[in-house]
């Protein structure tokens, strides 16, 4: 039985991990991820959950550890965002090549400078190439479900690496909207007891983590790592179909809004693409032929899947909320336009970089961009890399 | 994957490797003869050798095997030449030789 | 009622604007609405200017943006009418509720030109009266449903109740107060 709620995204994600029940969570608070690990820790002391709480002092602390703990044998996941997030940098590259499926909710935030505590996906851009697989949520329902996923994925046999289940700060994080929960013994009996088959807690079996390789073997080991991400879309696919069938929601590696007969496009992440929804059926109202396609699963990158989403369009607005100083693009722009060349579809593609430090992204700016599109479809353009809402 | 540790190798696949390298077995530093990392190897003279044992504890990579309570020759596979011993040998039984001398 | 009301709040730091936005959010989901509530953060401390937000729909709400064409504006603080533009994209066939002393006569002049309802509640006067405090964020939620109708002042009244009795669990001595400064202010607003 599903309980109909109204939460914020940060008390679903703690929801989620209270009826997950995790083993050890490491923290150190960080707007706007603090009240995860603020509502998770009054579970901790009701006893509502028996999870090992670790107010460490710092995030580099909190992801040493999660690799620690995880390492011993311990279902495991921490919560941060932003600058928290670039305090681990080390430890993220840690966890995934020694193949440890810890969790972390990141809250998504704008890193300083100039500081900033709003939102956008500078953070964990920023981290995209450290080995963990990475899906985003567009709502507190979409940030609730990936999190009762996460474990699955990531603990799975053929994956075994670090999970960022991510959500837009503040814009997610601190809005209370309509949700539908599941019953505790559901996301028990789904998520299932962890049991990994080498653990450093074991008493039958010595093992070390995390050697030294020699370069006869680290690019062997990089090899060996990178398959088990290649697996991870395998997995995220089935995964979302399971949870499907206890909640009657069903995740892919991207959702695709009104793409049938599209010929004017638009693929970004997170709150944004709920707000992009209105815009389209806006648009589709005065009779334009308009859709989105909405990231869920950024690593892996479902590059083959989404180029065949797009071949019919004829334009297609690339939306990046952080910045790459690439002088180009950013990394949606990157993904999808290399994903476009691979599959030799030749559409019009423009990159907008949109929503930094939490600047609001409103259905007008949308139905502008569309409108931009439309004229690139008929004259071209020798500008493919743009901003939305900047002051000009 | 891989976990039988005998069958990982500077050769092998990286498909043969473990998940994150991870050794599945204690103590597998015997098997790496770090001994020929040096030139210079203590010898030992078992008849000035009063078997205090002084030199056992000091010797950074367990070289120095003992049975019986009595030490036996150094263990050359291991021993990186580092002269510790020859520090804590009061009665002198072990001097520093370079092996090609 | 239409389809969607969107609702947009003004107060300082510390009056619990916020926490309003929050319980409308609240107690319209239990009249089985789809709801927003969500503040826009930044680094304000007690006493700035914030703002909060309410959608509240028949159906599923999915933009996520501020809120720039409110149907309905709520002044928690009177002073804020000289800094802030309050009444900025408020529709004319929506009302503006301000918390003063002062009518609406000498409101108006503050109003920017504002061409639609003007409602004023003392909702100082109410909370002291009620509550022997300052807390203004109460009676303006009360005043906010009476202007918008966004559901029947019995329906409010239950659902505040329970939710009071949950928010003040460790101190249920305030209960009767603040349901006092609702029924005041609900009777009292104009």
């Amino acid at each position: 039985m599903a309980r109909r709620d109204r939460l914020s995204g940060n008390e679903a994600v703690a929801e989620a991990l209270r009826q997950i029940n995790p083993d050890v969570m490491p923290a150190f608070p960080i707007t706007p991820s603090t009240e995860i690990p603020q509502y998770f820790s009054k579970f901790v002391a009701n006893g509502q959950v028996d999870t090992e709480f670790i107010p460490v002092e710092s995030e580099h602390s909190a992801m040493s550890a999660a690799i620690g703990a995880e390492a011993a044998g311990a279902r495991t996941l921490s919560a941060t965002s932003s600058c928290g997030m670039a305090y681990m940098w080390e430890e993220l590259y840690i966890a995934a090549s020694n193949r440890l499926p810890i969790a972390l909710a990141l809250v998504n935030r704008a890193l300083s400078g100039p500081i900033n505590i709003n939102c956008d996906h500078s953070d964990s851009m920023g981290a995209r190439d450290a080995g963990w697989i990475q899906i985003y949520a567009e709502n507190n329902q979409e940030a609730y479900d990936n999190m009762v996923q996460a474990f699955r994925i990531a603990e799975h046999k053929d994956v075994r690496l670090p999970i960022m289940v991510c959500q837009d700060g503040f814009i997610t994080s601190h809005a209370v909207e309509n949700i539908t929960l599941l019953e505790d013994e559901e996301v028990k009996n789904f998520v299932g007891e962890y049991h990994p088959e080498h653990y450093m807690l074991n008493p039958q079996e010595t093992m070390a983590i995390g050697p030294y390789s020699v370069t006869n073997y680290y690019m062997e080991a990089k090899r060996a790592q990178a398959e088990g991400l290649h697996n991870a879309k395998r997995v995220i696919k089935e995964v979302a179909d399971e949870f499907a069938k206890i909640s009657g929601r069903q995740y892919g590696w991207f959702e695709e809004y009104q793409m049938e007969d599209a010929e004017y496009a638009m693929v970004l992440i997170g709150s944004a693409a709920g707000t992009a929804k209105d815009a389209v059926d806006k648009l589709r109202a005065e009779g334009k032929k308009v859709g989105l396609i909405k990231i869920r699963m950024f690593r892996p990158f479902p590059a083959e899947e989404i180029a065949q989403a797009l071949k019919n369009v004829k334009a297609v607005a690339l939306m990046d909320r952080t910045e790459s100083y690439n002088d180009h693009g950013g990394p949606i722009g990157a993904e999808v336009m290399a994903a476009l060349f691979r599959a030799k579809i030749s559409c019009e593609a423009v990159n907008y970089v949109y929503g930094l430090g939490g600047r609001d992204v409103r259905v007008e700016h949308i139905e502008e961009v569309f409108a931009e599109l439309e004229k690139v479809a008929a004259e071209g353009t020798d500008s493919a890399y743009r901003y939305m809402g900047l002051r000009e | 994957m891989a976990t039988d540790m005998s069958k990982i190798n500077e050769s092998c696949s990286w498909k043969d490797l473990t998940e994150g390298m991870q050794v599945y077995e204690g103590g597998s530093s015997a098997k790496f003869h770090t001994g020929e990392w040096t030139a210079i190897k203590p010898e030992f003279d078992a008849e000035k050798c009063t078997q205090c044992l002084l030199c056992v504890p000091v010797c950074p990579d367990s070289a120095i095997p003992v049975s019986d309570y009595k030490r036996g020759e150094f263990d050359y596979d291991h021993c990186k030449g580092c002269g510790i011993c020859v520090n804590a040998c009061k009665p002198g039984a072990i001097t520093m030789k370079g092996v090609n001398k | 009622m239409k389809d969607i009301v969107e609702i947009r709040w003004h107060g300082r730091g510390g009056q619990g604007a916020k926490t309003a936005a929050l319980l409308l959010a609240d107690v319209a989901f239990q009249t089985g609405k789809y709801v927003q509530g969500f503040p826009e953060y930044g680094p304000e401390r007690m006493g700035a200017p914030i703002t909060a937000y309410n959608r509240i729909s028949d159906k599923e709400i999915r933009v996520h943006s501020n809120i720039y064409d409110p149907d309905y504006v709520v002044v928690v603080d009177e002073s804020l009418l000289e800094t802030v533009h309050v009444t900025d994209g408020l529709k004319k066939e929506g009302a503006i509720v301000i918390n003063t002393e002062k009518s609406k006569e000498e409101i108006m002049p503050h109003l920017h030109g504002y061409e639609g309802k003007v409602y004023t509640i003392d909702a100082r006067k109410v909370s002291i009266e009620a509550l022997g405090k300052y807390f203004p964020n109460s009676p303006m939620l009360a005043a906010i449903v009476k202007v918008s109708g966004v559901m029947d002042r019995e329906t409010f009244m239950k659902e505040m109740r329970s939710s009071f009795a949950h928010k003040f669990a460790s101190k249920p001595e305030v209960i009767e107060g603040n349901m006092k400064a609702l029924e005041m202010a609900f009777d009292q607003v104009q």
